[in-house]
């Protein structure tokens, strides 16, 4: 049964929604390193940009705890991708990058598998936007996520073979055709 | 059986109601129809007119972008992203170029900034126009089309002015933008802003704001709550409309936005008229931006001056042999950047595109992703439409804003 | 403000009033009349006895042919069928500022089967391909295919997995335009080619040689 919709939403907004009014204090590679110690592999930090690279199996673990607690507070997917390394193993990225709306942080945490058949958990139960991400990059790169709800196909057909941005799948350039002149015609003439 | 409990039942006498078995009926709304905004398919069940079910599928624009950009070097992507989100090319290319300027770590002149920051304004503006002319056709008003096309090409014409192409115009380029502003075009970018300040919004509002049908068509429709809105990662004026006050050109200041003085357009209701509130605050805005960024131009550069990232003047070209040379590797080797990975998060008329590079110290990137705001919109849309007759599904698809390009890449 | 000659002058208010009745009609001017013999401006209008040669002059003939290429290049209406960027410029062109309604194209059917001109304005991606075959299918007898773009026309800027290169290859084509996008006038022009096309006959659908053409 869906919502209702309401006449007229009067109710202030919850707080816990409202990003904040001047630029939060940013996130520390070191209060990071803290509170994840074991289960991280390394914390860098790129012109303001932090990256924590996490074993696989405690993506869930991790993204629950970024996810709920009050600091951080990460409510917001905003993006999976991968990126396939392929001459270096482990051969696969995959990143995702959350945003915390109420604290106005962001941070990208990345799961590095090994090809050519990546499997990792699924984060749809945490956050909902992941759906699609997820189908996304099983259509393109070729990760599977165990316990997603609708893994298939997004961009490419549904019967297409292949994963079209791995690197060892080409590109796909055409030779280009050009029509033949037409009979008799002497160039510069 | 769905809740009809809002629609008026006029039965006479209850006694003669009965159940019927009813079973809901599959619709194709396929990727050619007018409505969709581009080549969406929606898969709808229906009971009667109520849309039970709501399955987009998109990929009918796949245009395989992001494998593309991996074979050209940095410089020659730019083409490509103009093509992503076809409404408001500029400010694709102000994400990519973001990203790989902070890549390089390269300093942007102050000029090149305000510049930037003003044909992005023009462009967000462009990208509303175009949105409200279309929604406003979908909804039944074809007048606003017309006026909206109107100012759009006086916007284009600008956009023709700085590089001879009416949309896809490569303008901004990696350290800055391609060409200085032309004679004549502070006069034209002021009349065009005193214009849209003065009455052409004011036109549009008179057309829309107060008119019945386009209430009755679009006040609690398409109804999302904040918490679902952020589950979903919707971004942009749905977002905003929705009451949560989240603008990249606040939050996380980029391109010089710091020094702009301007508001964000909030909204409470969460619904299709709220989000159509919001994008004409947006253009009020955006025109505010815009006008500050003109009066307040520095001289200056148009583009940064580094030996190995940016191309060297053209005047240098004459009479410089190593001018030259670094101008032919540039175009045709490209730059050798450090390795790295950045995302760079900005805001688009339609929500947060964000542009994601990986880089092996090779001149082509190794691998460059964009965060399309109208591919996560999109996603939220089963839940605005779930319940409601597919005319507002219509108005739902029209008030999110989406373009197909940026969905398929 | 003086009365001067460019100011109407109120009407006569010496006239008598006319008995309708008596078959008289009104010998009133209306007003300002007083200025050149505009058609407009006129009352009496010369009658067939005033003819050099009433025949030449009111009746012309025609083939058949000819008055059926007539009718169907003077209202061309397209298909909508925007896929990618071009589909904005259609829209530019559809709207007033180059307004392809004084061409015929009054309106875009939604429907195919409503329509004769299909623009193929943007990528066609191999997933979109099928269906374009299928509206293309879908269209009645005689319809025409302009391929908007460089995309439609070749593939455009991408050659690569996901395209179809050059809309050719999954429908016939009568016109391809150029261009990324091309300008409004560049579609205007195609759908005047179209229009030359269809005035050469219904059954001469293959356009003869351009006049700039090298081996002519």
């Amino acid at each position: 049964m869906p919502d209702p919709t309401p006449e007229s939403n009067s109710a202030p907004m919850e707080e816990a929604l409202l990003p904040p009014t001047s630029p939060p204090p940013p996130l520390s590679v070191e209060g990071l390193k803290e509170r994840f110690g074991d289960q991280q592999l390394a914390v860098t930090d790129f012109f303001g940009e932090l990256t924590m690279v996490i074993p696989a199996e405690a993506l869930l673990d991790v993204c629950h705890r970024l996810k709920e607690s009050p600091e951080y507070n990460f409510n917001v997917c905003m993006d999976i991708s991968a990126v396939d390394h392929l001459p270096r193993q482990p051969r696969f990225d995959v990143n995702y990058h959350l945003a915390s709306v109420p604290a106005g942080h962001r941070l990208r945490v990345k799961v590095m598998l090994p090809g050519p058949d990546p499997i990792i958990e699924s984060v749809t139960s945490l956050w909902g936007t992941a759906n699609w991400w997820e189908r996304e990059v099983y259509d393109l790169m070729g990760v599977v996520f165990t316990h997603h709800p609708d893994l298939r196909r997004i961009q490419m057909p549904e019967d297409w073979v292949g994963h079209p941005h791995r690197r060892d799948y080409p590109t796909g350039k055409y030779a280009v055709t050009f029509t033949p002149p037409p009979p008799g015609f002497e160039p510069g003439k | 059986m769905t809740d009809l409990a809002h629609w008026p039942t006029d039965t006479a006498d209850p006694s003669t109601e009965r159940e019927i078995a009813t079973e809901t009926m599959t619709l194709n709304m396929g990727p050619q129809h007018p409505s969709t905004h581009g080549v969406l398919r929606l898969v709808l069940e229906l009971d009667g007119e109520i849309v039970v079910k709501c399955t987009p599928i998109i990929g009918y624009l796949h245009t395989g972008i992001e494998k593309s950009c991996e074979d050209k070097t940095y410089h020659k992507v730019v083409p490509l992203t103009d093509r992503m989100d076809y409404l408001a090319p500029m400010l694709n290319n102000y994400a990519y170029c973001l990203a790989v300027e902070k890549l390089l770590g390269l300093e942007i002149p102050e000029r090149a900034m305000y510049i930037r920051v003003m044909m992005a304004e023009l462009t967000r503006i462009a990208s509303h126009l175009v949105w409200l002319g279309t929604h406003a056709m979908d909804l039944g008003a074809m007048t606003v089309f017309f006026y909206a096309f109107r100012e759009r090409e006086r916007v284009l014409s600008m956009y023709e002015m700085l590089s001879g192409v009416r949309m896809m115009s490569s303008y901004f380029r990696i350290g800055g933008v391609s060409e200085d502003l032309p004679f004549g075009f502070e006069r034209e970018v002021r009349t065009f802003l005193d214009d849209m300040e003065r009455d052409r919004l004011d036109e549009y509002e008179t057309l829309l704001t107060s008119n019945e049908i386009f209430i009755e068509r679009s006040k609690g429709v398409g109804y999302i709550s904040p918490q679902d809105a952020l589950d979903m990662g919707l971004t942009g004026p749905p977002l905003r409309a929705a009451g949560i006050p989240w603008d990249n050109r606040k939050t996380c200041p980029y391109g010089g936005y710091e020094k702009f003085d301007f508001e964000i357009a909030l909204g409470t209701n969460s619904d299709v008229y709220d989000r159509y509130k919001v994008r004409i605050k947006e253009m009020r805005e955006s025109v505010k931006i815009a006008r500050q960024a003109l009066e307040g131009m520095p001289e200056g550069r148009f583009r940064a001056a580094h030996p190995r990232y940016t191309p060297p003047d053209k005047k240098m070209l004459a009479t410089s042999m190593e001018a030259l040379i670094h101008h032919f590797k540039y175009y045709t080797e490209g730059f050798h950047p450090p390795k790295g990975e950045v995302y760079v998060a900005t805001e688009t008329g339609k929500g947060e595109l964000g542009c994601y590079l990986c880089s092996d110290g090779t001149p082509k990137p190794r691998r460059v992703h964009f965060r399309g705001p109208s591919f996560i919109n999109l996603e939220s849309l089963p839940k605005m439409a779930v319940g409601r007759p597919i005319a507002d599904l219509v108005a739902a698809i029209g008030s999110i804003d989406i373009v197909l390009g940026e969905v398929d890449r | 403000m003086a009365l001067d000659e460019t100011t109407p002058k109120p009407m006569d208010a010496t006239l008598q009033p006319i008995n309708l009745r008596s078959g008289q009609l009104p010998l009133v001017k209306p007003m300002g009349t007083s200025g050149p013999d505009f058609p407009l401006n006129r009352t009496e209008w010369p009658t067939w006895q005033d003819d050099d040669n009433p025949v030449k002059e009111n009746v012309f003939t025609t083939t058949l042919d000819r008055l059926v290429s007539w009718a169907r290049r003077s209202s061309i209406w397209p298909v909508t069928f925007g896929l990618a960027c071009c589909a904005i410029e259609m829209m530019a062109t559809a709207s007033s500022r180059f307004d392809i309604a004084r061409f015929g194209s009054e309106v875009f059917r939604a429907s195919p089967r409503q329509s004769d001109l299909m623009i193929v304005a943007g990528r066609v991606s191999k997933k979109m391909a099928p269906v374009v075959r299928q509206v293309y299918d879908q269209m009645a007898e005689p319809k025409w295919v302009i391929s908007m773009g460089a995309c439609a026309t070749s593939g455009g800027v991408y050659n690569n997995y996901a395209l179809v290169q050059g809309v050719d290859q999954v429908v016939p084509v009568d016109i391809y335009i150029p261009g990324c996008p091309p300008r409004p006038e560049q579609v205007i022009q195609a759908v005047m080619e179209i229009q030359k096309i269809i005035d050469r006959g219904p059954d001469r659908r293959r356009p003869a040689k351009p006049d700039w053409a090298v081996d002519r």
